[in-house]
């Protein structure tokens, strides 16, 4: 927590830095895996504000609270001529209930393929794949995962349609996944019997001007580990783009059953700093 | 069942009879608001380095009154553009995203300077943005 209101502190502080070309709220709000996206899915686009030959850095904290869990995520990113976008992040997963920890690494990188999210007919298309490593394997291995490290690709296409609903813009999207991970890598990866699968994830999101937005999103999630059900994710959120180098999201999610903890519910608060 | 699909093509009629709204133009301020946008934007592209050297050879008072002929018509207004096509005056300019990009930005501060609502912003960057295709790397 202490973390995140650093970071805002910071971000308010830092006024109008150097910031790239993109319309604002072009860049997406940072995921709790690091990447452009809304709050829980990737999107294609692009973090940041760096436009063609721009180059834009950000970082990122994150905390979704839940009956019996806490997730901790923060990381830092680069983005270049608005088609790559390079990004690290930490996860910490505290078990409040059951005791103990659960953390893992997630290096992404995400590569845009076509269309531009304001300007085409077509959707922007991307490309991102995500490479993840437990730093806590013995509760993982102890409840069935196989490895302690996987990779995720996924494919994602997003728009915004102007004046859509209500005269305000709207931002949909769709991401297809493949993945064999546990409870989004934190419970490991692979297994015995586990196969690899394709998760479908959406979002939309209401502009309701500039900075303000209003947005939900549905995550779909394999159940392939013996032990306990592990259920499809849901938030809603509303984000505020408060200039080019400053995002502040917050949000209700829904995780369902989480290792045997059912109806896992709670708040998500993200920072994000832009440059 | 009747009357279900009475109360429907009530609704519909009266949905059908508000859409017929003010027209873009006149929410955009009409000929002062799209005067005074374009004087926003050429503000804006003036005091912008990544963008004036674009402009360098341009006459300008012949540029600001083709952009206010454009907005206007596209608008809905009562004007013709006498220009020639985006994709023929963008040829060779050798634009780019950032700076299609800084052009929007800068439109978009000029609507918001002038108060135009948001529905209304929308609606007209709705009718520009498919221009990024004959604008950009042409």
């Amino acid at each position: 927590m202490k973390k995140i209101l650093v970071g805002l502190c910071l971000m308010m502080a830092s006024g109008s830095l150097m910031a790239g070309s993109k319309v604002i709220a072009t860049g997406g709000a940072t995921n709790i895996e690091g990447n452009s996206g809304g709050g829980i899915v990737p999107w294609a686009s692009i973090n940041g504000y760096s436009s063609s030959d721009e180059w834009s850095l950000n970082t990122f904290a994150g905390r979704v609270g839940v009956d019996d869990f806490t997730l901790n995520s923060f990381g830092v990113g680069a983005s270049f001529n608005n088609q790559w976008e390079l990004s690290l992040a930490r996860q910490t997963l505290d078990l409040d209930t059951i005791g103990g920890e659960l953390r893992q690494d997630i290096l992404g990188i995400k590569y845009k393929v076509a269309g531009e999210l304001l300007y085409t007919a077509m959707p922007q298309i991307s490309v991102g794949v995500q490479f993840k490593k437990n730093r806590d394997f013995a509760l993982p291995a102890a409840v069935g995962a196989g490895d302690d490290s996987g990779y995720e690709v996924y494919v994602a296409a997003t728009k915004v349609f102007f004046d859509a609903v209500a005269g305000r813009n709207l931002l949909l999207n769709a991401t297809v996944r493949s993945t064999d991970a546990h409870q989004t890598g934190l419970l490991g990866f692979g297994g015995q019997g586990v196969a690899r699968e394709l998760m479908f994830e959406s979002s939309a999101v209401l502009l309701l001007n500039y900075n303000l937005a209003l947005g939900t999103e549905f995550k779909q999630k394999p159940n392939q580990l013996g032990f306990a059900d592990e259920q499809h994710w849901r938030d809603l959120f509303a984000a505020w783009f408060i200039n080019k180098n400053a995002s502040v999201v917050l949000g209700y999610v829904d995780l369902g059953d989480i290792a045997g903890l059912t109806e896992q519910t709670g708040f998500y608060l993200s920072v994000e700093g832009t440059w | 069942m009747v009357k279900y699909l009475l109360l429907l093509a009530t609704l519909v009629l009266t949905a059908c009879q508000h859409s017929p709204e003010t027209p873009l133009y006149q929410r955009l301020g009409g000929e002062a608001g799209v005067e005074k946008i374009v004087d926003g934007v050429l503000y804006g592209i003036e005091h912008d380095q990544s963008i004036v050297h674009h402009f360098a050879d341009t006459d300008v008072p012949r540029f600001r009154r083709l952009l206010i002929e454009q907005f206007c018509e596209l608008s809905g207004g009562p004007c013709k553009y006498t220009g020639v096509s985006m994709q023929e005056s963008h040829t060779g300019f050798q634009i780019t995203q950032a700076h299609f990009d800084a052009l929007v930005n800068h439109l978009i501060t000029a609507m918001q300077q002038q108060q135009v609502p948001v529905e209304a912003q929308n609606e007209f960057l709705a009718m520009l943005a498919p221009m990024y295709k004959d604008v950009v790397y042409r």
